[in-house]
C-alpha cells in the first residue's frame, strides 16, 4: 500500500478496498517507527490527522471522490496550515502556530486530502543539506550518515522512506530538484507564478515556487491539478485557465513515444565540477531517451557559471528585507532578556535565526547597502536578464534541456556545513531555471555507487520552456514506463540498525 | 572590495543582529568566501542591459476596494511573543503589542 | 545679512478607500486597536500584498490635477528599516519611478500688512503611492509602548514640491491650496485631526542673493496650518541665529512642540539612515494606460481654475469673486446651488463670501454644516430682487434663520411677516407718504429747486422714516423726482 502510486490509491480508495482511515494508520505507523531518527517531520497531530481522514472518508461513501480524497501528503514545514505549527524550520518561530492558510494547503484542504503533518527543512529554506533546520538534520533513507539534500529535505526524505503517499516543497534555487535528485524522488518546480505563493513563507520572493515532490511523474501530476492555479491573494500568480497536468502523461509522439522530441544538452552542465559517476548515469539516461525516439541537440548557456553568484546576491537581498518581520514584536521569538527596544531588536534576531540564516541576511543587507546596491545588486539584476535568455536562445533549438539536477549524489551530514560556498555550489544546475523563472523537475535515473560502497540515487533534470509542465511530465512519465528507477525503495530495515 | 570587521558591525546592525567580537571574525572570514563568490560577476559588461526583477513581463494586477477582512485580533495575538524581563506574560494589553518605550 | 529661506514640501495624503492599499482590511478611523490589523497589516509569515485600484485610481486623478506626467510604468520598491509601527521591516513605497511626475500647483499668497497678495507657481516634483505606518501609543503600560496596527497599510499619497517657497506664508498658502485641491477632487478628506493630511516641511536658509542651498532639517508630521506657521518661523528664526553665532546647521529631523512653540531634533532618527531600496518583488510594475486616464477623467470634477474662469463667463462675477468662491468646492457648489435656485448671481456670490461666510467662520463649521441651506439663501434673495424687503431687512432675515431651530423655522415669507419687513411698494401709498413730507418739508423743497442737490436726499430719509422703513427706496426715488421736477 506504502508504495502505490497516487493513481492507485486514489483507486483502491474510490473501490472502497480501503480506506483514508486505514491508509493514514499505515502512515502514521511507518511514522512512528522510523521518524524518531529520520527526523523528516518537525510536527504531527494525530487529532487533526485523523479528523481529516474520517472526513474523507465521510466524503468518498458520499460518492464525492475527487483523485486525491483521502490520500495522506505531507507538508513542507513552510506553507502556513492554520492551527499547525509552522516553523519554517527556524528557532524564530518555534511557537508559531499559523492562524491561516497557505493557498495550496487550502487547495489540499479542499479536496479533502489528508495531510500528515510538517516537514523538516532547512531554516527559512537556506540550505542544500537539511543541516541548517534548528530541529535537527534529517537523515536521507538511502544512507543513514548522509543529507536528504535541502531545502526540501524533510520532504524528500518522508517521501524516500515512505512516510506519506507525497510531499510538497519549495524551490527557490534548487530545493525541490536537488533533494528530489538525493533522494530518487520525482520532483517539480513549476513555472514561476503557476502555484500561489500565499501563505508561503517567502525567503527570495521572486524565486520561490511551490511543487510536488512524489514517487512518479503521474504522481506530480496529479499534484499539480490541485496545487497550480490562479490566485488572487499573490500578485505574481498568473491568471491562466485551469490545465489538467494529467493529460498528455500518455501523448503519442508517432511510432515511438518520444519521437521527434528535441532534448538540449548544455554542454555546461556536463564539465568540470559534476561528479564522473553522476555523469555516466545521466548519460546512460539520456541513451534510454534516445531509444525513445528523442533527437539529442547540443546546446549552451554559457551564463550558467554566473547563476551562483548572481543567486546569491539576489536571493540573500530579497531574504534579508523578507526576514525582517521577525523583529520579536507581534509573533516569534523574543529574547529573554534586553534593555531596550534595539537591545530587543539585536537579541531577538541574533538568538531566533541560525547561523546560516543570518550569513544570508547579511549578506543581503550588505549587497543592498548604500554604495553597493549597482555593483551587487543591479549588475546582479541584469546578469540575471543574460541568463534568462540564454534559455530563450536555447529553447529556439530543442524542446526540453537535460542534464544532471545536483552535482554529486547524497553527501555525508557534517561534510559542507563549514564551507558556504562549496555547499551553495550544490545548486549550480538548478539555480539558473529560478533565475529565469522556468519549470524544472528532477526524476530518478539510476544510482551512483559511493565511496563507501553505497547506491545512491541520482536524479536527471528537465528543464521546459515556460508553461511546458505538462510536456516535461510527459516526458518524464514516458521514461518511467521504461525504467524502474524510480519505483527502487530504500532498505529502511538494513539501515534502522545503523540509526 | 574587502570586507572589514567594521563593514560585518555596520551591516549587523542594519540588520538588527547582534554579532559578538568574536561572532564578527568568523562572519567575516565565511563572508569573505561567499562576497569572493559573488565578485565573478564584475567580469561581465552588463552596459543597456536592462535589470530583471521578475521573471514574466506582467504588470500588477488591481485588487477592487472593497473590504474582504474581518477582525481577527485575538486569534492574532495568540501568537504574541512572552513580553520577556522575567516576564512570561505576553506582550499584549488592551489590544496593543507592547515593546520597549519608543523614543521619538 | 540678510538671509532668504528656502522650503519644500512633503506632504502625505492619506486616499479616500474603503481599504488598505494592499489588503482588504478596513481603514475606518477610531476603531478599537489592531481590530483592522489583518494578517497583511501585521506582517504574518506568507502574507502577500495586492494593490487597491481605488488607491491607484486617487493617484492618477491627482496628476491629472495638476497637469502631471502620469507614470506608465510605475515601480513599488522596499523602504527597509525597523521600527514597532513597521510590522514588515519595510514599508511599501515608490522610489526610482514613482506614479505622479512633474507638475505644478498655483497658489494665492494672501496680501499680509503693506505686502500685498500675489500668485505664484509651485512645482511639484512627484508624487507617489505607499503605505502608512502603525502607531505607536505611549502610557497603557509603564515603561512600554504600545503597537496599534490599524492604520499600517492605509494608502498615501506623497506629493513632493520642489524647494520653492521662500517664507512661511508661502508654504501655508501652497498646504492649503492642496489641502483644497485634494478634497476638491475627491482623493483625501482633509481631516488633519485624524491625521489625513500631513505635512513635512523642509528648511534651509542661505544668504540672500546666493544660490546654493543650505542644509536643511526637515519638521515632521505638521497636522495644522497654524502650526505650521509658527514651526517653519521658528525653525527659520533658529537656523539663521545659529549661523550667525557661527554655529552649522546639520541635517536632522526635528519635531514641533506647539506647547513651547519650539522644535528639537528627534532622538531616534540621529543615525544617517541607509533604507536599502529596492523595488517589491512580490509586487509587479503598475502600468497607467491612456485608457485608464481617460476613465478617470471622465470622473473628474471641474477644476478650481476651470470653474473660476466660468463663473466669470457665465454670471458676469469679478475675478475676485470668482477666485474667492472657488477657494473651497463645497463653497462653489454653495453658491451654483443658490443661482439655480433662482438666486442672482452677484448677489448670492456676496452672500456666500460675505454673511455666510462670516458666520460659518466665526462658528467654525464647515459650509456643509450651515445652517442657511443654499436653497433657503436663494428664497432670501428673491425676495431682495423683487423688492419685498430691502438689503437691511434681509440681514434681519437672515440672522433670523440662522438662529432658527428647524428648517420650518426658516420660512423666508414666514419670518418676514412676523417681523412686519415687507416693503411698501404701492404707488399710491408711497405718493401720499411724499405729499405728506413735502408739505411738512417746504425749506428744503426750495432749496433742492435752487440748486442744492443734496436736499433731494433729506427728503428721500424723511419719506422713508415716515414709511418707518418700508417704502421702496427706488420708487421714493423716482416719484419724489417726478413730483419735485413735475
Amino acid at each position: 500500500m506504502i508504495n502505490n502510486s497516487l493513481k492507485q490509491l486514489g483507486d483502491m480508495l474510490q473501490a472502497k478496498k480501503i480506506s483514508s482511515v486505514e491508509l493514514t494508520q499505515a502512515f502514521m505507523a511507518r511514522i512512528s517507527q522510523y521518524n524518531p531518527s529520520i527526523n523528516a517531520y518537525i510536527s504531527l497531530n494525530e487529532d487533526k490527522t485523523f479528523t481529516q481522514a474520517k472526513a474523507a472518508d465521510a466524503q468518498i461513501a458520499a460518492g464525492n471522490i475527487t483523485p486525491l480524497t483521502g490520500i495522506p501528503f505531507a507538508q513542507k514545514d513552510i506553507f502556513c496550515a492554520k492551527g499547525w505549527p509552522t516553523t519554517c524550520g527556524s528557532k524564530m518561530l518555534e511557537n508559531f502556530i499559523a492562524p491561516y492558510d497557505a493557498h495550496i494547503i487550502s487547495q489540499f484542504d479542499a479536496v479533502g486530502a489528508v495531510n500528515l503533518g510538517k516537514t523538516n527543512m532547512d531554516e527559512f529554506a537556506m540550505g542544500s543539506s537539511n543541516e541548517t533546520s534548528y530541529f535537527g538534520g534529517v537523515k536521507n533513507p538511502w544512507s543513514f550518515d548522509r543529507v536528504p539534500g535541502g531545502s526540501s529535505g524533510g520532504s524528500a526524505a518522508a517521501v524516500a522512506a515512505r512516510l506519506c503517499a507525497a510531499a510538497t516543497g519549495t524551490d527557490t534555487g534548487g530545493s525541490i530538484r536537488q533533494p528530489a535528485s538525493l533522494c530518487g524522488l520525482t520532483g517539480l518546480k513549476p513555472t514561476y507564478g503557476v502555484v500561489s505563493r500565499f501563505g508561503m513563507i517567502a525567503f527570495a520572493s521572486s524565486l520561490d515556487q511551490a511543487g510536488p515532490m512524489a514517487k512518479s511523474a503521474e504522481d506530480c501530476a496529479l499534484m499539480m491539478n490541485v496545487m497550480a492555479g490562479f490566485d488572487e491573494r499573490d500578485s505574481t500568480s498568473l491568471n491562466r485557465a485551469k490545465e489538467d497536468y494529467t493529460k498528455d502523461l500518455n501523448k503519442p509522439y508517432l511510432n515511438k513515444p518520444l519521437t521527434g522530441l528535441k532534448v538540449g544538452l548544455p554542454k555546461e552542465f556536463f564539465a568540470e565540477g559534476l561528479d564522473a559517476s553522476v555523469g555516466k548515469v545521466i548519460e546512460t539516461a539520456i541513451a534510454e531517451y534516445k531509444k525513445l525516439g528523442a533527437e539529442i541537440v547540443e546546446i549552451s548557456l554559457p551564463n550558467t557559471g554566473l547563476s551562483i553568484p548572481v543567486y546569491y546576491v539576489l536571493a540573500p537581498a530579497e531574504a534579508s528585507s523578507n526576514l525582517s518581520r521577525y523583529d520579536g514584536v507581534r509573533y516569534g521569538h523574543r529574547a529573554a532578556e534586553y534593555t531596550d527596544l534595539m537591545d530587543m531588536y539585536n537579541k531577538s534576531r541574533a538568538e531566533g535565526f541560525g547561523a546560516e540564516v543570518k550569513r544570508r541576511i547579511l549578506i543581503g543587507t550588505y549587497v543592498l547597502s548604500a554604495g553597493y546596491y549597482d555593483a551587487y545588486y543591479l549588475k546582479a539584476q541584469q546578469i540575471r536578464r543574460l541568463i534568462a535568455q540564454d534559455f530563450t536562445e536555447a529553447f529556439k533549438k530543442c524542446d526540453v534541456i537535460m542534464g544532471p539536477a545536483a552535482p554529486s549524489t547524497a553527501f555525508k551530514a557534517g561534510e559542507k556545513v563549514d564551507d558556504p560556498v562549496a555547499m551553495y555550489l550544490q545548486d549550480i544546475y538548478t539555480i539558473s531555471t529560478n533565475l529565469a523563472g522556468l519549470p524544472g523537475m528532477s526524476l530518478p535515473a539510476g544510482f551512483a555507487q559511493s565511496d563507501d560502497g553505497k547506491a545512491l540515487p541520482v536524479g536527471l533534470q528537465i528543464i521546459g520552456n515556460y508553461f511546458d509542465e505538462a510536456r516535461m511530465l510527459n516526458v518524464a512519465h514516458q521514461y518511467q514506463q521504461v525504467t524502474d528507477w524510480h519505483v527502487q525503495t530504500p532498505d529502511l530495515s538494513l539501515l534502522e540498525g545503523k540509526a | 572590495m574587502a570586507l572589514s570587521i567594521e563593514d560585518i558591525k555596520k551591516v549587523a546592525h542594519l540588520a538588527r543582529i547582534e554579532v559578538s567580537d568574536s561572532d564578527a571574525a568568523t562572519t567575516l572570514s565565511k563572508l569573505t568566501g561567499i562576497l569572493g563568490l559573488i565578485e565573478q560577476m564584475q567580469a561581465v559588461d552588463t552596459t543597456g542591459i536592462v535589470p530583471m526583477s521578475h521573471s514574466q513581463d506582467l504588470s500588477q494586477r488591481l485588487r477592487e476596494d472593497v473590504v474582504t477582512k474581518t477582525n481577527l485580533r485575538d486569534e492574532f495575538q495568540k501568537n504574541a511573543p512572552a513580553l520577556g524581563n522575567g516576564s512570561t506574560e505576553q506582550a499584549v494589553s488592551g489590544g496593543l503589542y507592547l515593546v520597549p518605550k519608543v523614543i521619538e | 545679512m540678510e538671509w532668504e529661506v528656502v522650503i519644500g514640501l512633503e506632504t502625505h495624503t492619506q486616499l479616500q478607500t474603503n481599504t488598505k492599499i494592499f489588503s482588504g482590511a478596513a481603514i475606518k478611523y477610531g476603531a478599537e486597536p489592531n481590530t483592522q490589523a489583518c494578517e497583511v497589516s501585521i506582517a504574518l509569515p506568507g502574507v502577500l500584498p495586492v494593490l487597491n485600484k481605488q488607491a491607484v485610481h486617487c493617484a492618477i486623478k491627482f496628476g491629472l490635477a495638476i497637469h502631471a506626467e502620469i507614470a506608465p510604468r510605475s515601480v513599488f520598491a522596499r523602504k527597509n528599516y525597523f521600527y514597532p509601527d513597521l510590522p514588515k521591516g519595510y514599508q511599501i513605497s515608490q522610489f526610482e519611478l514613482p506614479v505622479v511626475g512633474k507638475g505644478a500647483v498655483t497658489i494665492q499668497v494672501p496680501a499680509v500688512g503693506k505686502n500685498a497678495a500675489y500668485e505664484k507657481v509651485i512645482n511639484i516634483t512627484r508624487a507617489h503611492l505607499e503605505e502608512d505606518a502603525g502607531k505607536s501609543v505611549h502610557g497603557a503600560v509603564e515603561g512600554m509602548s504600545g503597537i496599534d496596527l490599524n492604520r499600517a497599510g492605509t494608502p498615501l499619497l506623497e506629493i513632493v514640491t520642489e524647494p520653492d517657497m521662500r517664507s512661511a506664508a508661502e508654504a501655508v498658502a501652497y498646504a492649503k491650496q492642496l489641502h483644497e485641491l485634494v478634497q476638491w477632487i475627491g482623493i483625501c478628506d482633509g481631516n488633519m485631526q485624524e491625521g489625513s493630511f500631513r505635512c513635512d516641511v523642509n528648511v534651509s536658509v542661505r544668504p540672500k542673493g546666493t544660490e546654493k542651498l543650505g542644509t536643511r532639517r526637515e519638521i515632521k508630521n505638521l497636522n495644522s496650518f497654524k502650526f505650521m506657521q509658527q514651526a517653519i518661523e521658528y525653525e527659520t528664526r533658529w537656523q539663521i541665529e545659529t549661523l550667525e553665532d557661527g554655529g552649522t546647521i546639520h541635517q536632522a529631523t526635528v519635531l514641533f512642540n506647539p506647547d513651547t512653540g519650539e522644535t528639537r531634533a528627534m532622538r531616534s532618527k540621529e543615525e544617517a539612515n541607509d533604507y536599502r531600496y529596492f523595488p517589491d518583488p512580490d509586487l509587479l510594475p503598475l502600468v497607467i494606460t491612456e485608457a485608464d486616464k481617460a476613465l478617470v477623467l471622465a470622473e473628474m470634477p471641474e477644476l478650481p481654475a476651470a470653474m473660476k474662469a466660468r463663473f466669470e463667463a457665465q454670471y458676469s462675477l469679478s475675478a475676485y469673486d470668482a477666485s474667492a468662491l472657488t477657494t473651497s468646492r463645497e463653497l462653489a457648489d454653495y453658491f451654483v446651488a443658490a443661482v439655480d435656485a433662482g438666486a442672482d448671481a452677484k448677489q448670492a456670490a456676496n452672500w456666500a463670501m460675505g454673511s455666510v461666510s462670516a458666520k460659518l467662520n466665526s462658528e467654525d463649521k464647515p459650509i456643509s454644516a450651515s445652517p442657511v441651506s443654499a436653497l433657503q439663501l436663494a428664497q432670501l434673495l428673491k425676495r431682495i430682487s423683487d423688492n419685498t424687503i430691502s438689503n437691511n431687512a434681509a440681514k434681519q432675515v437672515f440672522d433670523a434663520m440662522w438662529n432658527a431651530e428647524g428648517d420650518a423655522e426658516r420660512d423666508v415669507d414666514a419670518i418676514i411677516a412676523a417681523k412686519g419687513l415687507k416693503q411698501e411698494s404701492d404707488s399710491g401709498a408711497i405718493e401720499a407718504i411724499i405729499d405728506e413730507v413735502l408739505a411738512a418739508n417746504a425749506a428744503m423743497v426750495e432749496e433742492f429747486k435752487a440748486g442744492k442737490e443734496k436736499a433731494f436726499n433729506a427728503l428721500v430719509g424723511q419719506a422713508m422714516k415716515a414709511s418707518k422703513g418700508k417704502a421702496n427706496p427706488a420708487q421714493v426715488n423716482d416719484i419724489l423726482k417726478k413730483k419735485l421736477t413735475a
